[in-house]
């Protein structure tokens, strides 16, 4: 995450809490109050409404959407106790935060940190308010688990460099205006021979293939490039320290889909909830399926320890000054519980609750259905389980490489 | 680890370098080969109490620290890593039931005793096997107590007993209408079938306080659980680093790697729920679900690595000599103790409403 810039003036924090809220009796919408159009307005197709649009626009010309990112770039400028006052009163007034996407989460930090300044000034600006959409061109054909296999190449033309090759899993690559990428600028060194650059989605040589999943959506999608010429000021960092780079991109990408953010989006009635509005019940309201009962119960007991070692590894971070090593189990083991919830969902409703389309579902049944297949990918994506297993045996335990 | 305030990093500290310098596992072992039937090394507890251990939920004017259920739990926690036996988790319960209770004559003579390490408390809750607070027969009339309760832990030490009678707690001194009968079971530790034949009795509290006292013994119990179930998956870990096979460290399997790492998670999680219910004792809130969550992790954790502790020793681990045995043995005692996960999943079912 970006230094915090200290606030122009010493304001206190009641006061500060006062703006906030005048700032958002002012400019939030109270036809958006509840409402989220965050994730559906940056990473998929669908438009903004003239009011979700005014709100965007009124949180980007703060900043506040990238709150801690320095003022000089577009962001907040603010400390994190203004941040999380900032948060508190969002939620307050019921209203979301319209700035998000892979450039806030992922692409922002990490060129604050490695960028040179004209691309900073050029590249968080837009982000901050909200007005461009970034994607991320790691994976290839060849290169999922083994990223660093990336055979996509980018030859030194003099002033710019000719890139060919295909990408995929390209999370929203059809929308996109931009995409940050792992290239090969030498073929001697596996890891050292990769570079990170910036390309434009719409440059010639670029052509777009969205993948229908079986979920029936298609978030993903092939990314080829075909004698792409892209100016060597998309160049971040040194030529060859692109895996350095990458590899901290990898890091925010991590935090994000783990823990809280990610599994933040189950919402909706608990799994007890569930069946009882699915399932008979006996004399004493309980479940009348005792084996499903305590099945329920096992997995949310599971989960309420998951929501604890969550809460747990943030405070040890905060404490510490550093990550926490328990962070690294998060992504695996939220992955893992969002999955088996998932699929007791569909057992509760039995044949109800794998509606595809059509009459006779709810639109909760049938979006169930999507969000279900959908979830099969987040135990592949942002590094496998089998990735994470490595990471945390090699780096946390310190147990050593096969000789 | 939780975030800890000064005062409870030194305890735990404390408790971790005493049970490492004077009360290693070997301690345990030369306890228990000794035969004499008892539960703990009397002088050892002398020695705890000595340090405040004893007296931490006991009120400051009685004698003791009232330092809170975390700093209890921490040390309870340093405790079982190294399997010391001790009667701190009976006496700890004990001393809060005996503190909130209605009794102010019990609280004048008993506390200032439990916090001294002078007297040993026991609790004597169920009557059978299995734990079921539900089903409890003993009966008090005009103040005196009968009925019997199985596999009290350190009964033939104890000086008084917390007993659950169907109209609530009360508190019996052993003596007059007690009698205990020794019961070995595989962990080796001090247990007792007792019978109380019209004892004197006194009140403490009604079912609910009852109800209470088990969600403390459950979370406190589930502190040792996690103290255990940490020394085993490091004590495997240290293993596998060592052993050699096919000229290689075991450590650098993948087969192992990933067990390890699913054991580190599922240690995260144990540990998150047994802290959990600690700090929801000291708040007061959620108490009773967030002792289901603590327990039936430490039960659902502590039998899966007690197990696989096994399997990754090899041979080794299961000789006499070596002590992963012996936190198998201890692991199972602890599991069905206070709820078993089936107990705890219906109890937590129950309370969510479903």
């Amino acid at each position: 995450m970006a230094t915090t810039a200290e606030p122009a003036a010493q304001v206190s924090e009641s006061a500060f809490r006062e703006d906030v809220r005048a700032f958002i009796q002012s400019n939030f919408p109270p036809e958006l109050k509840g409402t989220s159009n965050a994730l559906a307005s940056v990473e998929s197709g669908a438009g903004e409404s003239e009011p979700q649009r005014q709100w965007r626009e009124a949180m980007g010309s703060r900043g506040w959407g990238t709150p801690t990112w320095p003022a000089e770039y577009g962001g907040g400028g603010l400390s994190r106790r203004e941040a999380a006052i900032l948060q508190e009163e969002l939620a307050k007034a019921g209203a979301y935060n319209p700035i998000q996407g892979m450039g806030v989460m992922m692409f922002g930090p990490t060129l604050l940190e490695y960028g040179s300044e004209a691309q900073k000034k050029e590249h968080i600006p837009p982000i901050c308010r909200g007005e461009i959409r970034w994607c991320q061109g790691y994976s290839e054909p060849n290169a999922g688990s083994d990223l660093a296999n990336l055979q996509t190449s980018a030859v030194d033309k003099g002033d710019h460099y000719l890139v060919n090759g295909q990408k995929t899993w390209t999370s929203g690559g059809q929308w996109a205006d931009k995409c940050f990428c792992l290239v090969r600028t030498d073929r001697a060194d596996k890891h050292k021979g990769i570079s990170f650059l910036l390309i434009d989605m719409d440059a010639p040589g670029v052509e777009v293939r969205p993948i229908r999943m079986i979920s029936g959506m298609s978030p993903f999608c092939e990314t080829f490039f075909t004698d792409v010429k892209v100016p060597k000021a998309n160049l971040v960092g040194e030529e060859g320290q692109g895996w350095t780079i990458g590899k901290r991109l990898l890091q925010h990408e991590r935090t994000n889909l783990s823990g809280g953010n990610a599994m933040g989006r189950l919402g909706g009635p608990t799994l007890g909830e569930l069946a009882k509005m699915y399932r008979e019940t006996d004399e004493h309201g309980q479940l009348a399926d005792r084996v499903l009962r305590d099945r329920i119960a096992d997995f949310e007991i599971r989960w309420a320890a998951f929501l604890l070692t969550a809460r747990k590894a943030a405070e040890e971070s905060k404490a510490q000054g550093g990550v926490s090593e328990i962070s690294s189990v998060l992504k695996k083991a939220g992955t893992k519980l969002g999955q088996e919830r998932a699929e007791l969902s569909i057992e509760i409703m039995g044949l109800q609750g794998l509606g595809w389309e059509g009459e006779g579902f709810t639109a909760a049944e049938l979006a169930g259905v999507r969000t279900w297949l959908f979830g099969k990918a987040t135990t592949i994506y942002g590094g496998s389980t089998e990735i994470q297993n490595n990471i945390i045996a090699k780096r946390v335990l310190g147990m050593l490489d096969h000789q | 680890m939780a975030v800890l305030n000064d005062e409870q990093a030194m305890l735990r500290d404390m408790a971790r370098e005493w049970a490492a310098n004077e009360s290693p596992f070997t301690a345990w072992r030369a306890l228990r080969d000794a035969e004499t039937g008892a539960g703990f090394d009397a002088d050892a507890w002398q020695a705890m109490s000595g340090m405040g251990w004893a007296g931490i939920m006991v009120p400051e004017e009685h004698g003791g620290s009232d330092f809170g259920w975390m700093s209890a739990g921490l040390v309870v926690e340093e405790l079982g890593k190294v399997l010391a036996a001790s009667p701190i988790i009976g006496v700890t319960i004990a001393a809060w039931a005996i503190a909130q209770g209605d009794s102010d004559e019990a609280k004048a003579r008993h506390l200032p005793a439990l916090a001294s390490g002078e007297t040993i408390a026991a609790l004597a809750v169920d009557e059978g096997p299995r734990h079921a607070p539900g089903k409890i027969g003993a009966k008090v009339e005009n103040g005196k107590l009968t009925g019997s309760k199985g596999f009290v832990a350190d009964a033939a030490e104890a000086g008084i007993f917390i007993v659950a009678a169907t109209d609530g707690l009360w508190l019996v001194e052993k003596g007059e209408g007690v009698s205990v009968a020794g019961r070995v079971l595989a962990d080796r530790r001090s247990h007792g079938e007792v019978v109380f034949d019209a004892a004197p009795a006194t009140r403490l509290g009604d079912a609910a306080m009852a109800e209470q006292m088990l969600d403390r013994a459950r979370i406190l119990t589930a502190c040792e659980m996690l103290g255990m179930a940490q020394h085993l998956f490091d004590t495997t870990l240290d293993y596998l680093k060592q052993r050699v096979q096919f000229n290689q460290v075991l450590a650098t399997f993948q087969a192992l790697q990933h067990r390890m790492a699913d054991l580190f998670a599922e240690i995260a999680s144990m540990r998150a729920a047994v802290e959990g219910g600690l700090e929801a004792l000291d708040s007061r809130r959620r108490v009773p679900q967030a002792a289901c969550i603590a327990k039936a992790r430490a039960n659902d954790v502590l039998n899966l690595m007690s197990r696989e502790a096994i399997q990754l020793h090899g041979g080794i681990g299961m000789t006499d000599e070596y002590p992963v045995g012996d936190y198998l043995k201890r692991a199972r005692v602890l599991e069905n103790r206070w709820g078993s996960s089936a107990f705890l999943r219906d109890r937590f079912a129950g309370l969510a409403g479903y």
